[in-house]
């Protein structure tokens, strides 16, 4: 079940760019920070603990690391703290990263 | 040998102020802040929001003109810039874009501003319950309104954000106080004080109007609170009010009870720190300047004790021109001079805060939360499993966090130490006097070892 956006998001007027989320192809606007973008997207969560909890973005501001997701690979990366980028892959950390970089490897 | 006379840590309003009265004293500033644009939390994004969103308000508005400021010949600014360990000299280590730099200078100003208590109840680690603050960045810096949220929590940020929120035209869906009328009543005594900041009163009762006006639903006393959600990711959040239980549905629980001050960088660097008893934080020992024990190091803003925005700007203003009497700029007396106007501003915008800090103080189940709550949101550590370990023996914050591991995760006991400080004074650790400031070690932030290898000692940029 597709978890609905819980932010209203205003019309995109400006620049776009185009980034992929856990295979999805999402647009947001320029210069918006990824972890809004992803808040944009779903209400859904975008990392679990180590015990399997959702958890998504929840203080916006570097503080509580919540929002850890891993980005062209790289885990472990404050969505909160780095803008979107055209063509970057997003996906959902699940647990710890591995020791040797993301998930998958 | 550095360029650079004065490095300020955050870009915020005292780190913004003090950058361009120190550039206007001649001093070469190097301003870093880990934000994307300067303006700090209170005016983030300010530079870009100019014209736009006026719903944010004029006083958010106002902070376009500190932004401003800091277009000086005399001003490095560095956005996207993490300030990771703080020594001697003093020296500043700093992280952006994956590259790690040593800067030094002979003075270093910490204006890290503050971060919102944490609001731990059960269920507010699930996707959809964030901090007040959160919904206001998201709406400073993307217009992201939230939808149908249920603001919960004491203090002004919460009106304030409710006000924005009615003005964006999303109001909220209710407000769920936990100020008691005792509460108000304590805080009384403080408000003849409080007349000096007559203007500030008068924005908070006007925003309370506001409120009202738009028929948002209040709720009172409120206590007990807990959220849970379903498979539609809706928020269930029950809680007491006025002795009724409470039960509403929303999208987004955004809660709030009050900021502390962010002490990681100052409690790294060695700075003596004391407990505020009345905003229950502790805080940097500083001076009427913002000087602390540690030679080069000055503090000012939020991040040296709660006063706001405007306060903020004031003391940032002060230690910068501390700073420049330091450097052989300006004689003593021209800095008591020119410090005239900042006093001022600075006892009129402190002058409310007793008055805040009684009428909004965190409950006693914000400091000290039941046992199924969990307090580290990173380890996942809950109140219960600090209480038992009390009772096992350790008693003081280090040896809880060693055995406990909370406040060991990423976040590095940002989200956690107040709580676990809530609940060992809440205990039997209350006898044994005054609880310690957790020790904050370099790294400040999580940093990749892989950064950290690439750095040598010799290697000192100018740039």
């Amino acid at each position: 079940m597709k978890i609905a956006s819980r932010f209203l998001t205003p019309p995109e007027t400006g620049e776009v760019v185009q980034f992929h989320y856990e295979g999805e192809a999402i647009t947001a606007p320029a210069g918006l920070s990824l972890a809004a973008a992803l808040l944009a997207h779903s209400g859904a969560f975008t990392r679990q603990t180590v015990n399997g909890a959702p958890r998504t973005a929840f203080c916006m501001m570097g503080v509580c690391f919540d929002c850890l997701v891993e980005v062209d690979g790289m885990p472990n990366t404050q969505a909160c703290m780095i803008r979107v980028r055209s063509g970057m892959v997003v996906k959902r950390q699940m647990g710890l990263r591995g020791l040797s970089g993301g998930n998958d490897v | 040998m550095s360029e650079f006379d004065l490095i300020i840590i955050g870009a915020g309003p005292a780190g913004m102020s003090a950058a361009a009265t120190a550039a206007n004293g001649g001093l070469h500033v190097l301003l870093l802040d880990e934000q994307q644009q300067p303006g700090g939390q209170i005016y983030r994004n300010v530079g870009q929001n100019r014209a736009s969103r006026g719903w944010l308000g004029a006083e958010y508005a106002s902070g376009a003109r500190l932004v401003d400021a800091l277009d000086h010949p005399g001003v490095t600014v560095q956005s996207g810039a993490t300030v990771w360990r703080l020594g001697s000299g003093p020296r500043v280590v700093w992280s952006q874009n994956g590259v790690s730099h040593i800067t030094s200078a002979p003075h270093v100003l910490l204006a890290g501003g503050a971060q919102e208590r944490p609001v731990p109840f059960p269920g507010w680690t699930l996707p959809g319950v964030m901090t007040a603050g959160a919904a206001q960045i998201l709406m400073k810096t993307a217009g992201m309104l939230p939808q149908g949220a249920v603001l919960a929590g004491s203090g002004p940020l919460l009106y304030l954000v409710a006000a924005q929120m009615i003005d964006a035209g999303c109001p909220p869906k209710a407000l769920v106080e936990t100020q008691t009328p005792r509460m108000m009543l304590a805080a009384l005594p403080y408000l003849p004080k409080a007349a000096f900041a007559a203007r500030v009163l008068l924005k908070g009762l006007g925003l309370i109007r506001k409120i009202r006006k738009a028929g948002v639903r209040r709720y009172t006393a409120a206590s007990g609170f807990e959220a849970t959600s379903d498979a539609s990711g809706v928020i269930h959040f029950s809680f007491r009010s006025k002795g009724q239980q409470q039960d509403l549905t929303c999208a987004l629980l955004l809660t709030h009870q009050g900021v502390i001050p962010s002490t990681h960088i100052s409690r790294a660097a060695g700075i003596t720190h004391e407990w505020n008893a009345a905003q229950v934080a502790f805080q940097p020992v500083r001076d009427v300047w913002g000087a602390t024990d540690q030679p080069g190091l000055h503090v000012a803003g939020d991040g040296a004790g709660i006063g706001g925005a405007e306060a903020a700007t004031a003391s940032g203003d002060l230690a910068a021109l501390d700073i420049l009497h330091a450097s052989g700029r300006i004689s003593a007396d021209t800095r008591n001079q020119r410090a005239a106007t900042a006093r001022a501003m600075l006892f009129r915008s402190r002058a409310i805060r007793p008055f805040l800090d009684a009428a909004y103080r965190p409950p006693a189940e914000t400091l000290s939360p039941p046992d199924d709550t969990i307090i580290c949101r990173c380890e996942e550590v809950t109140a219960g499993a600090i209480r038992q370990g009390m009772r096992e023996g350790p008693q003081g914050h280090r040896q809880i966090k060693t055995s406990l591991r909370v406040g060991m995760g990423p976040c590095q006991g940002r989200m956690c130490d107040a709580t676990v400080r809530g609940i060992l004074s809440a205990g039997k650790a209350s006898r044994m006097g005054l609880i310690a400031p957790p020790r904050a070690r370099s790294p400040i932030k999580p940093t990749k070892l892989g950064e950290m290898a690439t750095l040598t000692n010799d290697q000192e940029e100018t740039a």
